[in-house]
């Protein structure tokens, strides 16, 4: 831990409007996560959206709109963490960069992106967390999606590995291509869903390949689009965010999952 | 070559549903991508490369017209002849010109892939000439009267059986099947046009200001038989691709075959210094350089500089899932990937290739592998930014973002929103997903959309924990 001797750091908990709508489950699980490590955990509910959307779309405008509200809402805190790289990156590389040259707006954004973190780096890198306890243990054998983002952008790979070897009961194997993207792409996957549909299918044969009965990543978008292509074929492969194992929520259906019946 | 990046996503599906492409395609991934990182980590200084690498071209772009004149000076000091191209109509007229001067029947061509983007072979075609391309590749899609689909290995999208094919309908049977017939029999017909050849064409992939030569990498020698056994030979190439010196281009050749094919080097990286000289066993009567701006020297001066320190290595097309999912055809021009999607809509405008930058995902593989670290994502990001100011991008999208932003800044309006959203979609799911929903077709044509618990993760927090 970098700051703060016998205080626990204030994270301001950055809750991506995937997860604020679809898994809500993985608020829960960073939310344990972080104050496991010894921090308080507070979620502003003005929140919206990183403005991602916008600023991948060409709307610069409007992504900045989003950011200076994001700016202002976190700016008290000690940390900005979230339950994933697609967000995280965001706000870390490129509001800086939306913001450049402007007198008002670019050492906020500049503070703003240096305090801000993507969960499995910030418990991991930051808070030189190694170990936790997920509870009762898994028997399950799971395959590491790793996104894109969250690899590229922010470097994340080895963190959330480390951390899901100390999962009791949970044999992690890789997959061919982890690193190729599984073709959600925001909203790429809209708009050419022929394309996503095929590289969503390489990403899932990989996955079948690899023998696994468990998918993990740290990005929903990712999640909900391998899961929801898993649901569609009938393939008997649970999906789940890494935070969710780490906290010990992830005894219920998988993203995607049947929620009555065998999986 | 006629521009055909409108109908991108009508290609791309055709595409996605061609058996031998994506055969052809899934064998050529595995290869390139293998081969490459294998590459990367045999060489420990790679990454420091790269680095330098891109410095170095910075600083070359920097001062690019300095560097050029050098380059003109030398390559007429060494008798050879430097020609100024603005456009693809102009450098064809030069092209032309030369190869009607010297009463030129049979071109012998090296490959190009300027050449390509000016459309050179149906000028030449169109004046009589008979043009033969001796890059294995590009005379097998020749054959076929098809366009290159990837620019290193231009018939990539072929599989042996399909060459096969191509080669009984040009040459006669028998049928051979085994690689090394086809090659031979390739050579075998290319050898005697080799000869016959009044012009030798080639591309040039660095040009030496201090010593005014071309240089040119092949694996197969082809371009060396161009180049020397042609009366005239004639250089394509960027203006963009001058380099001060021979530390230079060592620099970039360490580089280049690693990023490309996976090889340590090439089998051929030869130099051509002007015509013959007195006493050269053999070589041209003339040497000539087709200088091409097309577009480049206007990149120069924006803010897609960066894309003219592209090295034609073809290594994010090879690990872009896109690419790898459509094939080069789908894109529509004679640059694909993640390349092409950055130069096409430069070169042949914005609005005539929308789909291009919009038709990726932004996982930025492509800049991972980049020998010259160009940022690709950013640079398609920043043409979709163009598109949108001007208004290129489809109506109905721009209206969704106004609504997006008009919604998400209004916190309160926005949870409202998601109250809505999160009891709508769960009652409409079955067992924990849905398998349609309006307004998101896109998604439920090949996916079950995931079902959302009922309540919202704030509205939840907040009644376990209380406000914040």
């Amino acid at each position: 831990m970098t700051q703060h001797p016998g205080k626990s750091p204030r994270v301001g908990l950055f809750a991506t409007c995937l997860m604020n709508v679809f898994r809500p489950g993985i608020g829960f699980a960073a939310a344990k996560l972080l104050e496991d490590a010894g921090c308080s955990v507070e979620v502003p509910d003005a929140q919206t959206c990183c403005g991602q959307p916008g600023y991948n779309s060409g709307d610069f405008d409007s992504a900045r709109a989003l950011a200076r509200q994001v700016i202002e809402l976190f700016e008290p805190f000690d940390y900005v963490v979230g339950p994933s790289g697609s967000c995280m990156a965001t706000i870390r590389h490129d509001y800086p960069a939306l913001f450049e040259g402007d007198p008002n707006w670019s050492a906020r954004a500049q503070r703003l992106a240096a305090k801000s973190f993507e969960l499995m780096s910030f418990l991991h890198d930051e808070l030189g967390v190694t170990r936790v306890d997920a509870g009762t243990p898994l028997k399950r054998k799971a395959t590491y999606h790793d996104s894109c983002s969250g690899l590229r952008g922010l470097g994340i790979k080895g963190q959330p590995r480390a951390l899901l070897a100390s999962v009791e009961g949970l044999e992690l194997v890789e997959m061919q291509d982890a690193e190729v993207c599984c073709g959600f792409g925001g909203t790429f996957c809209v708009k050419y869903p022929e394309i996503s549909e095929k590289m969503v299918d390489d990403k899932v044969a990989n996955i079948l390949a690899s023998g696994a009965d468990t998918v993990l990543g740290g990005d929903l978008g990712c999640l909900m689009n391998i899961a929801g292509r898993l649901r569609r074929i009938n393939a008997p492969v649970r999906v789940f965010h890494t935070a969710e194992v780490l906290a010990g929520l992830a005894d219920e259906a998988g993203i995607a999952g049947r929620t009555e019946g065998a999986a | 070559m006629e521009i055909r990046s409108k109908e991108f996503k009508e290609r791309a599906v055709f595409a996605i549903h061609d058996a031998s492409l994506q055969q052809a395609l899934g064998k050529a991934r595995g290869g390139f991508v293998g081969k490459r990182a294998q590459q990367a980590a045999e060489l420990p200084e790679f990454e420091a490369l790269r680095e330098e690498a891109k410095n170095r071209k910075n600083a070359i772009l920097g001062h690019l017209d300095h560097w050029l004149e050098r380059y003109e000076a030398a390559v007429t000091a060494a008798g050879g002849q430097v020609h100024w191209a603005r456009d693809a109509a102009e450098a064809r007229e030069i092209i032309l010109g030369i190869c009607k001067r010297v009463g030129a029947r049979t071109v012998t061509k090296g490959k190009s892939m300027v050449s390509e983007e000016i459309g050179l072979n149906e000028a030449l075609i169109e004046h009589g000439m008979e043009v033969v391309e001796t890059d294995l590749g590009e005379y097998i899609i020749q054959l076929a009267h098809e366009p290159p689909s990837h620019i290193i290995a231009p018939a990539v999208h072929k599989t042996k059986d399909q060459v096969s094919d191509l080669f009984v309908a040009a040459h006669g049977g028998p049928r051979k099947t085994e690689v090394a017939d086809l090659v031979n029999e390739a050579r075998q017909v290319l050898r005697d046009k080799y000869f016959r050849s009044d012009v030798g064409i080639t591309g040039g992939n660095y040009l030496v200001a201090e010593t005014g030569s071309s240089v040119i990498v092949t694996n197969e020698g082809n371009g060396d038989l161009t180049q020397t056994l042609a009366k005239v030979h004639i250089v394509t190439s960027g203006i963009e691709r001058v380099v001060p010196t021979l530390d230079d281009v060592t620099l970039f050749l360490r580089l280049l075959a690693r990023s490309a094919t996976g090889q340590e080097t090439e089998t051929y990286t030869t130099f051509s210094t002007g015509p013959r000289r007195a006493g050269d066993p053999d070589g041209p009567e003339e040497y000539h350089v087709v200088l091409v701006d097309n577009g480049r020297s206007k990149m120069l001066g924006g803010r897609f500089r960066e894309m003219l320190r592209c090295i034609r290595c073809g290594a994010c097309m090879n690990h872009c899932p896109v690419y790898g999912s459509v094939g080069g055809h789908a894109y529509g021009w004679v640059y694909p990937g993640p390349m092409g999607s950055v130069l096409t809509p430069l070169i042949k405008g914005l609005d005539n290739a929308y789909d291009l930058p919009n038709a990726c995902t932004l996982n930025g593989r492509c800049a991972s592998v980049c020998p010259v670290k160009i940022p690709l994502p950013d640079l398609l990001r920043e043409l979709r930014h163009l598109q949108h100011r001007q208004e290129l991008s489809p109506a109905i999208q721009r209206h969704a973002l106004t609504a997006w932003r008009f919604v998400a800044t209004r916190p309160k309006l926005y949870r409202a929103g998601e109250w809505i959203a999160v009891r709508l979609l769960k009652a409409l799911a079955r067992n924990g997903s849905l398998r349609k929903f309006p307004f998101a077709e896109g998604w439920t044509a090949a996916r079950d959309l995931p079902a959302p618990a009922g309540k919202s993760f704030i509205e939840q927090w907040k009644s376990r924990r209380g406000q914040s």
